[in-house]
């Protein structure tokens, strides 16, 4: 039997108390785990649609919009929809130009402390609830390949701001209509709001707040970092909710943006 | 006059069961209270550990239908109707009834390097309020180590219990690493030998802490951020490589012998 070497030799192992139940709870802990993934299912099926889909991500010059959905910014390759290239072309991509770009936000979420946390617990059952038994027999967390590389995911937090920034400059663009000069359209505000809430997602997020702050010993030799840390951390409190807001709003974006690049609405001008 | 009914787990190392226990509801009581009386009335050989019933001492954690509590901050008006179910920690061997061996818990403690300040400098130490005030939500913690109960790497899997130290030993373990007069590196340590891969976040430490401390966000993730710093963040590397500094290994982080 194992032992735990200090001052006094502790035994491992011993029979437990209680009863041998997977969980005694009597609340309803599974409406967690089944929301969420109801949401997450929803939405990885949403996007890999409309990542596929390929045409109408674009609002352009020809109804004096410059509406882009983010699942297609930046738009890389050479067949992107006219108006809509970011300047930067690959030549060559045969497919999808949103399947170049959407790993990286992907990544970013897939990585993500909360997301971790929820998924781990809805979809992997490790555990399902706080409380309750762990779906498999054996566990060895993120110490080894794969899940080790949930490490990286400040890389993708610094490919994050990148989109951010991209994002940010869409929303900017979409005051602008082609012919008409500046104005607000109702597109103008899904752009902005979805920037924001892009925004404030990442900058809450936990490895924004350690580069940012936490990660120094002495926050008193460093009176800039302390102050955006303390400025951060309440709202580093808020993550879930940002995480969960931005995922909804980013998919309710595209769908807006191919609505109107469809025919389907129009992009009413608000001033 | 209403009632209460409540199961409590009676039993020791060779095994055990539930037995019921039917009493005159009183206003405001806590679980403790009823635990209490039931020893004054019906059962006086119920174990129960317990000491300042104020939230303070960490004694008499327990499990309250299922939820890893405080038995003297459970109140059972706040419990839905129906039989109360008590039963002791789960992760820990069990001794009798409600009381468990938590030796586990202090082998790791003594594991944990204590803080290594450097020589005192002639003026004395010296430190700002927004150097230490992180490590003083920590020191809220009253041990009574229902994050260890909770968390399942080690109540679902007893193997980990070699390697993994646990919520409440990874929070004493950032604490120190967030000390300012602290000079042990202590993420490799953290990594290597007190398991902190184990963690998944799942966050279940921070949901049933009685003091309220946010032990995931500002405690583990944090600690695994200051291991992503040394393994895994290539402008880190980048900038070590540049200013030349390297990382210490586990050994030579650790340089504080344990007590």
């Amino acid at each position: 039997m194992a032992t735990l070497e200090t001052s006094t030799k502790v035994v491992l192992g011993g029979a437990r108390g209680g009863p041998d139940a997977p969980t005694l709870r009597t609340d309803r802990w599974w409406i967690q785990p089944v929301a969420t993934v109801s949401i997450l299912t929803a939405f990885v099926i949403y996007s890999t649609w409309a990542a596929f889909q390929n045409k109408n991500y674009y609002v352009g010059a020809n109804v004096h919009r410059d509406l882009i959905s983010p699942f297609y910014s930046p738009c890389l390759t050479d067949h992107c929809v006219p108006g809509s290239s970011a300047g930067f072309i690959l030549h060559g991509w045969p497919l999808s130009p949103a399947l170049l770009i959407l790993i990286f936000p992907l990544g970013f979420r897939l990585s993500c402390y909360y997301y971790r946390r929820s998924y781990y617990r809805a979809f992997w059952w490790s555990p399902p609830s706080c409380a309750v038994a762990d779906a498999h027999p054996t566990y060895s967390g993120e110490t080894r390949f794969p899940l080790i590389m949930q490490n990286v995911h400040r890389w993708f937090f610094y490919f994050g701001v990148l989109f951010n920034i991209m994002l940010t400059y869409d929303a900017v663009r979409a005051f602008q209509q082609p012919g008409l000069g500046w104005g607000v359209t109702v597109g103008t505000v899904v752009l902005v709001v979805n920037a924001t809430l892009l925004w404030m997602y990442s900058l809450t997020c936990h490895a924004c707040r350690h580069l940012f702050g936490g990660g120094s010993r002495r926050l008193s030799a460093h009176k800039l970092r302390a102050r955006f840390w303390q400025f951060v951390s309440p709202l580093n409190a808020k993550h879930m909710n940002f995480a969960w807001a931005s995922l909804i709003f980013v998919a309710l974006t595209d769908v807006y943006v191919r609505l109107v690049a469809s025919g389907v609405l129009t992009d009413y001008k608000l001033f | 006059m209403a009632e209460v009914t409540m199961r409590v787990w009676r039993g020791d190392a060779s095994g055990g069961d539930f037995e019921t226990y039917t009493l005159p509801k009183n206003e405001g009581e806590v679980v403790l209270d009823v635990v209490h009386r039931i020893q004054a009335t019906e059962a006086p050989d119920l174990a129960c550990r317990w000491n300042c019933k104020a939230g303070k001492c960490g004694s008499c954690s327990a499990e309250i239908n299922g939820k890893p509590s405080l038995m003297c901050m459970t109140r059972v008006d706040e419990l839905p109707e129906g039989p109360i179910t008590v039963t002791p920690m789960k992760t820990f061997p069990i001794i009798r009834d409600l009381v468990t061996d938590v030796s586990f818990n202090f082998a790791m403690a003594e594991k944990i390097p204590a803080l290594l300040p450097p020589p005192m400098p002639a003026e004395g130490y010296r430190m700002f309020q927004e150097d230490v005030q992180r490590g003083q939500e920590f020191r809220k913690c009253i041990e009574c180590f229902l994050c260890q109960d909770v968390c399942h790497v080690i109540r679902d899997h007893e193997d980990n219990k070699e390697h993994y130290a646990g919520p409440r030993f990874l929070m004493r373990i950032a604490e120190l690493e967030m000390h300012p007069l602290d000079t042990n590196d202590r993420r490799e340590y953290a990594r290597e030998e007190m398991g902190l891969g184990f963690c998944n976040i799942t966050k279940c430490c921070t949901e049933v802490c009685p003091e309220g401390i946010h032990i995931t966000d500002n405690a583990l993730i944090a600690l695994k951020e200051r291991v992503v710093d040394a393994h895994y963040d290539p402008v880190a590397w980048l900038g070590r490589k540049i200013l030349r500094r390297t990382k210490r290994t586990a050994a030579e982080a650790a340089v504080q012998p344990a007590p």
